[in-house]
């Protein structure tokens, strides 16, 4: 799993997640099969379910959203006998819609981000012909990610020693101008990674990366790749048509 | 001079050749006023000087980012302009201050590759050049790991096999040593006197200039202030003091001469 050559894992995940939402939502059984899908990846990845589970967090803010739909559906309502509440049968689907397959999607991204590193990500999607600029900006959000947010914690460290304890709104503004000066610190650091590049001959266009990690398997293995989305794909079809429990 | 001149009988052009170099910023700072300085190839020369007082500015003619406003640089006999800019950056290798600044790439060795991949390096040269950098800095370990894992020290390191990947003439280093603990500036040391080019290195470190470098310009207020043996120079205690330079406490050149 973690050998695989990462464009391959990109684009397998990316059909899986087509399949999965190409899914209708009434095919319970569907989603079962793909959750079984997904769960074998992670066991042959050698990834913990509670470590997958944990990383899942990420979707809370979508779950939140989902919850509120039955709340505020169309009619026809369906009172949840002893709570006293009067749900939307539309809107449960639409929830269990989002739930079930935000949950699938991030599930199978989350196992592909724990087996690959973001180095190989980016040289995965370089391969799969994604626009090199977009690459470049995704390889210069990660580098400077860190850099910046380093910066910004010291920034905050700073202030703290000097007795800042903002508690209220309009205490906020020395945060205000933190975030300020962060952002003109950016970018001139900006500027001045230019500069270090142009002095190392940079053009404008970013010449193709070199390294052993990114030298192309000789026959990338898409074969073996392509069985989880290809199930999910005949599951989905077959949902679509109607079989099923 | 003149009998070493003479001795032969054509002599090579000199690594650097800067000649009234006058730089102003487009807010009307003048931050270089005249600068003449000429560096032989292979040879090491300390660049030192108070803060603001033009060094940075002067590193950034060197390799053409910044072009002057009257005056001429020259490397190795090829004037720096526009159209010289890309040969001019492969023999002028500048390692900035901030490693951060330079390594931007998700692996070392893509970013070690960025230098010589611009200059047109591909597949099994372009790997060749990248170990031969990394193994000359110490970092061949180090080629798969991103840079914002590794310590300051290895950053700067792996930094200056960025440049020497691109096997330049002329190396310049603004403020090498600057947060580096004492094994790292040791270390680093150890590497550039390794190195048979010639080298630019501005400083505030003076022990470190007398230790890497025969000969010392000092720059003040967009001139060249001084210029003689690094021993001499910083022997000179009227002069230093002129200059906001000053000796670590308890260190007198004399005593490592």
């Amino acid at each position: 799993m973690h050998r695989l050559p990462p464009e391959v894992k990109v684009a397998a995940t990316l059909a899986f997640v087509l399949a999965v939402v190409a899914t209708p939502r009434h095919a319970g059984w569907a989603f079962a099969v793909d959750a079984g899908l997904v769960a074998v990846v992670a066991r042959a990845a050698h990834l913990p379910l509670p470590t997958l589970a944990r990383r899942l967090v990420v979707e809370l803010p979508f779950v939140a959203f989902a919850l509120f739909l039955p709340l505020v559906g169309e009619a026809p309502r369906t009172d949840v006998p002893g709570l006293g509440l009067s749900l939307s049968e539309p809107g449960l689907w639409a929830a269990w819609n989002i739930l079930v397959k935000g949950t699938l999607g991030v599930a199978a991204t989350v196992v592909l981000a724990s087996t690959t590193s973001v180095a190989e990500l980016l040289y995965g999607l370089d391969r799969l012909r994604v626009p090199r600029a977009f690459t470049t900006i995704a390889g210069f959000m990660v580098r400077y990610g860190e850099v910046i947010t380093g910066e910004a914690r010291r920034m905050r460290i700073a202030r703290l020693s000097r007795g800042h304890d903002p508690r209220w709104i309009w205490q906020a503004r020395a945060v205000a101008s933190t975030a300020g000066t962060l952002f003109i610190r950016s970018y001139e650091r900006g500027e001045r990674i230019h500069v270090a590049m142009l002095s190392r001959g940079f053009t404008g266009e970013r010449p193709p990366s070199s390294s052993t990690v990114t030298s192309p398997a000789e026959r990338p293995p898409w074969l073996v790749a392509a069985v989880v989305p290809t199930v999910a794909a005949l599951v989905a079809a077959a949902a679509l048509a109607g079989v099923g429990p | 001079m003149t009998a070493a001149e003479t001795s032969e009988p054509v002599a090579a052009p000199p690594a650097l050749d800067v000649r009234g170099v006058a730089y102003a910023y487009p807010d009307g700072h003048t931050a270089l006023r005249h600068v003449d300085l000429t560096i032989a190839p292979g040879e090491r020369v300390a660049l030192l000087g108070p803060n603001g007082a033009g060094k940075t500015t002067l590193i950034l003619h060197l390799n053409g980012i910044l072009l002057p406003a009257a005056g001429e640089v020259r490397v190795g006999g090829l004037p720096v302009t526009k159209p010289n800019l890309k040969e001019v950056r492969r023999r002028v290798g500048v390692v900035f201050q901030d490693p951060d600044d330079q390594l931007f790439m998700p692996t070392v060795r893509d970013d070690v590759a960025f230098g010589p991949a611009n200059l047109g390096a591909r597949g099994a040269e372009l790997d060749r050049q990248v170990d031969e950098a990394l193994a000359a800095v110490g970092m061949a370990d180090a080629a798969d790991r991103p840079p914002h894992h590794l310590s300051f020290g290895q950053r700067r390191r792996v930094a200056l096999a960025t440049v020497l990947a691109m096997d330049p003439q002329v190396l310049v280093l603004d403020e090498p040593t600057s947060n580096l603990d004492p094994a790292a500036r040791r270390d680093l040391a150890d590497i550039l006197l390794a190195l048979p080019v010639a080298a630019v290195i501005a400083t505030h470190d003076l022990p470190y200039a007398l230790e890497l470098c025969p000969r010392t310009v000092v720059l003040d207020d967009g001139e060249v202030v001084a210029d003689g043996p690094t021993a001499d120079i910083l022997a000179d205690a009227d002069l230093l003091a002129a200059h906001r330079l000053e000796l670590p406490y308890g260190f007198h050149p004399d005593a490592v001469r």
